[in-house]
């Protein structure tokens, strides 16, 4: 039976850690590499690594952050941050990722997705979803881009119920309204999601400890991922999955 | 005893910087070839494999690595074939109908049944078989949407579970396919490709 994933974040900038609460007022939370290492000692089942500079900069995920992270990992690696099209992917597994998030650059040209499953196989292409709560009272989420600064209107479950058909393996889903907030996942959020697709869905933002994970798995989440709590040592990934086990869910220990 | 350098086969789409990282935590020697030569007589190779079984075929075929790859394994030297690697050993797939695979492994590799979430994608637990002799018990760590449903003539097999049972691994002397990534499946893993790598570097030095 397949176990339930913890995944740990790495929000990197010029590479170093940074983690800040809805994408802002960012702080230094360490070493890429040195944390990886520590968090999959812990246990933690991938490593994910997000560049939040490289879009907004114009630019592809730090090669060089990858590489020295891959050297020390034996776990899978998921990277994000600018992935524009096939040459800038290539770049960043041949770096040492084995997977590739992308989200501003799907939202601008849909067919980003297919290309990369094309060439690499949906496996490797992960749909990233920044979902915000709208504002003015209509309900559901829109899509936001750009490290969070762009608003599209793009409604978030219709864009996630299309994601297969062209080509994404996996969704990673990210609550805007919870990122760093640690007041929980966005349960009603993953819920509809996970019904709008056959795609594991990965859940993120708002996580302070393993009851708000047991609520995002029953939610329908295949996996969820943490970045602050890991950080600030708050809580180890040992300690998460014991209590994922005592509340019944099968866990890698 | 002295290790072989392990070739791996440069199929110019797969993970390959993954392995080659886990190799060098394994403290072996590697590089990546598509030398046909190299790939039928290297003491130690490894196919590895992301992507469709249809442009698998295409790029072992156009590499000209077919017929070395069926040789090497009837003179049974070491092989290691990873993911879509071990299902390129078979004789096809539902992934790519009518494109034949190398037939080394007497089976065909299907889909998952309607309705199971696909990709599976994360940690499953491995069972091997009495007869293995490197496949330990463990979590690996799986990427895929078909799968061996039955256990083939002549191999022995570790299985897993998802939605009904599949082959998680197959092994024969120093012969090893995995469905998982044993280059991503953490400290198990890595066991397991330091037993391979004592179980080729063993062949090497008997067979001399």
């Amino acid at each position: 039976m397949l176990s339930r994933r913890l995944i740990a974040c790495l929000d990197v900038q010029d590479g170093r850690i940074v983690k800040g609460v809805r994408f802002a007022a960012l702080t230094d939370a360490g070493d890429p590499a040195a944390r990886g290492e520590l968090y999959e000692r812990q246990g933690a089942d991938e490593i994910v690594i997000l560049d939040v500079s490289a879009t907004p900069q114009g630019r592809c995920a730090s090669l060089e952050t990858i590489r020295r992270v891959r050297a020390v990992l034996s776990i899978p690696i998921t990277v994000g941050g600018g992935i524009g099209g096939v040459q800038d992917a290539q770049a960043v597994l041949a770096a040492g990722a084995d997977k590739v998030a992308v989200n501003s650059a799907a939202v601008q040209r849909p067919g980003i997705l297919t290309d990369l499953s094309g060439r690499f196989g949906r496996q490797c292409v992960v749909l990233a979803i920044d979902a915000a709560r709208r504002g003015d009272g209509r309900g559901g989420w829109e899509v936001l881009t750009r490290s969070g600064t762009n608003r599209t209107g793009l409604d978030a479950v219709a864009w996630t119920g299309g994601a297969r058909a062209l080509g994404a393996g996996e969704v990673l889903l990210t609550s805007w309204d919870r990122d760093g907030t640690r007041q929980g996942y966005d349960l009603e959020l993953i819920r509809s999601v996970a019904e709008a697709t056959q795609l594991p869905v990965i859940a993120s933002g708002g996580a302070s400890g393993p009851a708000h994970m047991v609520e995002a798995f029953a939610a329908g989440a295949d996996a969820v991922l943490a970045a602050s709590i890991f950080h600030h040592d708050t809580m180890s990934i040992q300690l998460i999955k014991r209590e994922l086990a005592r509340a019944g869910l099968e866990v890698r220990r | 005893m002295s290790e072989p350098t392990v070739i791996v086969v440069h199929t110019g789409v797969a993970n390959t910087a993954s392995v080659a990282a886990a190799l060098d935590r394994c403290g072996c020697r590697h590089r990546l070839s598509t030398d046909p030569a190299l790939v039928r007589d290297a003491p130690a190779l490894v196919l590895p494999g992301v992507g469709s079984f249809g442009a698998g075929m295409e790029r072992l075929t156009e590499a000209g690595l077919v017929e070395p790859i069926v040789q090497r394994i009837a003179r049974r030297r070491p092989l290691l074939a990873i993911c879509l690697g071990m299902h390129l050993l078979c004789q096809g797939s539902d992934e790519s109908p009518g494109v034949p695979g190398l037939g080394v492994i007497p089976a065909r590799v299907a889909a998952f049944p309607a309705g199971v979430r696909v990709p599976q994608f994360g940690w499953n637990r491995v069972d091997p078989g009495p007869g293995c002799r490197l496949l330990a018990p463990g979590h690996a760590y799986f990427a895929n949407s078909y799968r061996l449903a039955h256990v083939p003539e002549g191999w022995n097999a570790a299985i897993a579970d998802h939605a009904g049972p599949f082959i998680a691994a197959l092994e024969r002397g120093p012969i090893l396919a995995c469905q998982f990534h044993p280059e991503l499946s953490g400290p198990w893993g890595l066991a397991l490709l330091r037993a391979w790598l004592d179980r080729c570097a063993g062949n090497t030095n008997g067979a001399e």
